[in-house]
């Protein structure tokens, strides 16, 4: 972690917390399980059979299985059996909203003592994990090129590499990981977990990792494809929605996922006193947390429809309302102008329901803010494909997401794309994890029918 | 309010929960904390010829921990008692002069020689102790002596050493069994044959609770090696039940007092001991793992229950389960039952339905529009084990079938009770007629 300072021209003058500061308000964010407690909380489970938590996982892991495993006493069996059905074990652990699945089907969900605590069941047992299988598999002649180090490419190419696939992975960015290393709250993310799990994904003898390899700009979708047996393209979401309002080029006003980067990598961040995010889902969460965390004095979250409708759960916003951060819902930015004698003024209208339709209330509201973040999503960064004519011809859906198949398939033959950048995926990492072992299949299966 | 008091062989004591000889009646401190506590008697724990036993220094318990770590068996390599038998005589006799009210018996382990029984009993009798234990059941360290269970698994010496004992005390002498025997009946017989005011059931069970796959040693493992132990805990108490049992239905044995032993850890446990036929019940393992303190949920709950139930007196209640242990042949083969899962409570688990699937009857379904699961009444032979497995109570229940047609079967329900013995597929079953008739 490096150091943090208030943004300069800012009201006051404030003082940079150390890195050990940052670090201990940080970690007591953290939820964990001690090894003894895991056991007792292994030993609530029913070991159901047909389990509904297994149902509610999108990676399909057999969670009685690796909780029983945990309950004999062999935690590190019960990461190999997590990391069979979800290579990113270790991150989901710690970043899914659990709540909303495996944990929301549990049969003791009603129980005096809640649904049996999988997730933290989930990060003991990744604790334990041990380095995994690393044989290379004989026989595979197939090399497949993925675009992009995130969740889904990672995911991807492990599970290529563990059928003798020759997997090699291209980056833009000089670390592995995409969101998962930049665009995840770094409470979330202690102890460097995300560049560990990364490590040990990427640590097969059929994975080549190239960094700093820019899609359009240092290959082509053509010599790819040219080269490659198969491309997946797991590109991510890499270009920030703007709000489309006078005022946001504002030097106050800023993106949420390549500021929460920059914490992640531990640069020297500006830290508001009173700041203002706009949006609703679990990015809009992450940044709240961590700038009221970091010693913002007030935080608010403004999100235009109602607090039911947000992306974050219910469990993330009471984590937020815990750390005395304000949600409103129903409100919407219009302008943001500079204030007099500094900071910025942010202009809103209020919203509600009618019918069921949102409408303007006929009401507004200015709220004084000296940092302003969005947090209203991201869109497919198109900008360095222009001059791949090949790759333009990649069909896009409606949301300007690339049009895929049910198995991740595009409009050209042996190019697949998975993960945000792909229409059908929702954004949770496990989702992304969901998805790419989809791809993974259809390419084996792809592949191996066109040798046959 | 139900009175708990208690006279076991003449022996009064204000509740029947006495301390089994053990650990925790080694010495006057423990014992004294007992009798603050509540607790109604001790057993002291077993007196043995001077110079005393020598204990490893070593871990000398193991144990079986269950669900939430809790333990559900305990083995322990200890012997009896390591201290001087002067200085236990001493302890014994401030403590019955402090609590003239407590039952205090002496347990003891003398080898078959006249004269160390002529010698002690009197002295024990001296102290103003209540009666005589002979502990003829340890299973480890004093058994390879000739003594405790080697003694008690040989009839002839269980009644040898009765008749020793009890030619030398006028104390009622309580002669404890081990269950490390074929069947517990002979030994009674024998203790009863000796002279034995009454016996005490059961013992600790041979065993060698585990071994540590690190180091390839028993546990409790003293310096690499290990060595049997004896088995307590709740985990023996179906032993000990099964034991009393057969004692209390026995032909010569009726009416032979029993206290009873093995893995009581709550009031109910007391009460199964006592509707089989105890006259009182002893607790060890229970205080080992929580302390002394257990006597007040012991004696309050018994006594709430014996409220609830309208039973006044301890007597009341004792034996009153006995007449409905019987041998298999007498249970009734026209009764049946069929499981019943509750929709309310049922929290669609599955654990009854794979149960079922892989190991019995194939008799649950899955109801595909709820989730949950269903008996199928046409395959459901009443086995239970359905119950068994299931996580929520009183979900899953077995409902008997007293009428109608049995659909698994296609056979008419008889109301009327008919045991093997006179089901028509046994061929001795006219035999048993002729009997009957004869009789």
């Amino acid at each position: 972690m490096g150091r943090y300072a208030n943004h300069e021209g800012f009201l006051m003058e404030r003082h940079a917390l150390t890195e050990e500061a940052v670090a201990n308000r940080f970690r007591g964010m953290e939820t964990r399980l001690t090894d003894v407690d895991a056991v007792v909380e292994a030993e609530r489970c029913f070991t159901c059979y047909d389990a509904p938590c297994t149902d509610a996982c999108p990676a399909a892991i057999d969670i009685p299985a690796f909780i029983r495993a945990l309950a004999v006493g062999q935690p590190a069996r019960a990461a190999s059996l997590i990391l069979r059905e979800n290579p990113l074990g270790m991150s989901c652990a710690r970043v899914c909203p659990v709540e909303a699945l495996c944990e929301a089907s549990c049969v003791r969900v009603s129980d005096a003592g809640g649904a049996v605590r999988i997730g933290l069941l989930q990060r003991v047992a990744m604790e334990h994990a041990g380095p995994g299988a690393m044989a290379p598999v004989s026989g595979g002649s197939f090399r497949v090129a993925i675009v992009g180090a995130g969740p889904a490419g990672m995911t991807v190419a492990r599970l290529l590499a563990e059928e003798g696939v020759q997997a090699t992975l291209l980056d833009a960015d000089s670390r592995p990981g995409g969101l998962n290393e930049t665009g995840i709250a770094a409470y979330k993310m202690l102890d460097d977990a995300a560049q560990k799990e990364a490590a040990w994904l990427l640590r097969h003898p059929c994975i080549e990792i190239r960094l700093q390899t820019v899609l359009g700009r240092d290959v082509t979708l053509a010599s790819l494809r040219e080269q490659y047996h198969a491309v997946v393209l797991a590109l991510g979401l890499a270009a920030q929605r703007r709000l489309q309002i006078p005022g946001e080029e504002l030097p106050g006003v800023l993106p949420a996922v390549p500021f929460i980067a920059a914490l992640r990598r531990g640069e020297t961040v500006p830290v508001g006193r009173e700041v203002v995010v706009i949006g609703g889902g679990m990015t809009a969460i992450d940044i709240a947390i961590q700038i009221r965390l970091l010693g913002a004095d007030i935080v608010h979250i403004c999100y235009r429809r109602g607090i039911e409708d947000m992306g974050a759960s219910e469990h993330e916003r009471q984590l937020a309302r815990d750390q005395g951060v304000l949600i409103h819902a129903g409100l919407r930015p219009v302008e943001i102008r500079e204030a007099v004698g500094g900071g910025m003024e942010l202009l809103m209208d209020f919203w509600h329901k009618e019918a069921g339709k949102w409408v303007p209330s006929g009401k507004s509201v200015t709220c004084f803010a000296d940092q302003i973040f969005t947090a209203i999503g991201q869109t497919l960064d198109q900008s360095t494909w222009v001059d791949d004519p090949k790759l333009m011809s990649v069909a896009l859906d409606a949301q300007g997401k690339i049009a895929v198949d049910e198995l991740g398939r595009t409009n050209l033959p042996f190019i697949y794309a998975a993960g945000d950048c792909a229409g059908r995926s929702p954004d949770l990492t496990v989702h992304a994890v969901a998805d790419a072992k989809r791809v993974a299949s259809a390419i084996l299966a792809d592949l191996k029918s066109e040798v046959a | 309010m139900a009175s708990l008091h208690n006279t076991f062989v003449g022996i009064s004591s204000p509740n029947p929960f006495w301390l089994a000889s053990a650990p925790p009646t080694d010495r006057e401190v423990n014992v004294e904390r007992a009798f603050a506590a509540g607790w109604g008697g001790v057993v002291w724990k077993t007196l043995g010829i001077d110079p005393p036993v020598v204990n490893v220094n070593g871990p000398r318990y193991g144990f079986w921990r269950g669900d939430n770590q809790r333990v559900q068996g305990f083995n322990n390599i200890e012997l009896i008692s390591d201290r001087p038998i002067g200085t236990n005589l001493e302890e014994i006799a401030r403590i019955k002069s402090r609590w003239p009210d407590r039952a205090v018996v002496v347990s003891v382990m003398f080898p078959l020689e006249e004269e160390q029984w002529a010698r002690w009993l009197p002295e024990i009798a001296a102290t103003g102790a209540d009666g005589i234990e002979l502990n003829l059941g340890c299973p480890h360290g004093m058994s390879e002596r000739g003594m405790g269970a080697a003694m008690g698994q040989a009839p002839q010496l269980v009644e040898a050493v009765t008749r020793m004992a009890k030619a030398h005390t006028r104390l009622p002498v309580i002669v404890k069994l081990t269950p490390n025997v074929t069947d517990i009946t002979w030994s009674a017989v024998a203790a009863k044959a000796g002279g034995a005011d009454a016996v005490s059931l059961i013992n600790t069970v041979n065993s060698l609770i585990s071994v540590d796959l690190d180091t390839m040693a028993p546990v409790p493992s003293i310096d690499g090696k290990g060595t049997h132990g004896g088995y307590c805990g709740p985990a023996v108490k179906p032993i000990a039940l099964h034991m009393l049992a057969e004692i209390g239905r026995h032909p010569t044995l009726a009416g032979l007092p029993v206290s009873g032993v093995g893995g009581v850890t709550s009031w109910r446990d007391a009460g199964e001991f006592l509707a089989l036929g105890a006259g009182n019940v002893q607790v060890c393992t229970a205080a080992m793992l929580y302390g002394f303190r257990i006597i007040e949920d012991l004696a309050e709950g018994l006594e709430m229950w014996m409220d609830e139930k309208g039973y006044a007196t301890l007597a009341d209640l004792q034996g009153r389960a006995l007449p409905n242990v019987c041998d298999w042949n007498c249970l009734n083969l026209n009764y049946m039952t069929k499981a019943e899962i509750d929709a309310n409570r049922c929290i669609g688990c599955g654990r009854c339905f794979i149960a079922c699937e892989d190991t019995s009857h194939q008799a649950i379904e899955k109801v595909s529009a709820t989730g949950l699961y269903q008996v199928k009444v046409a395959d459901c032979v009443g086995c239970n084990l359905c119950v068994a497995v299931c996580p929520v109570p009183d979900c899953i229940s077995m409902a008997p079938m007293r009428e109608g047609t049995d659909p698994r079967t296609g056979q008419v329900i008889d109301s009327i009770p008919r045991s093997w013995r006179e089901h028509p597929a046994n061929p001795l079953a006219l035999c048993h007629a002729m009997e009957r008739e004869k009789e």
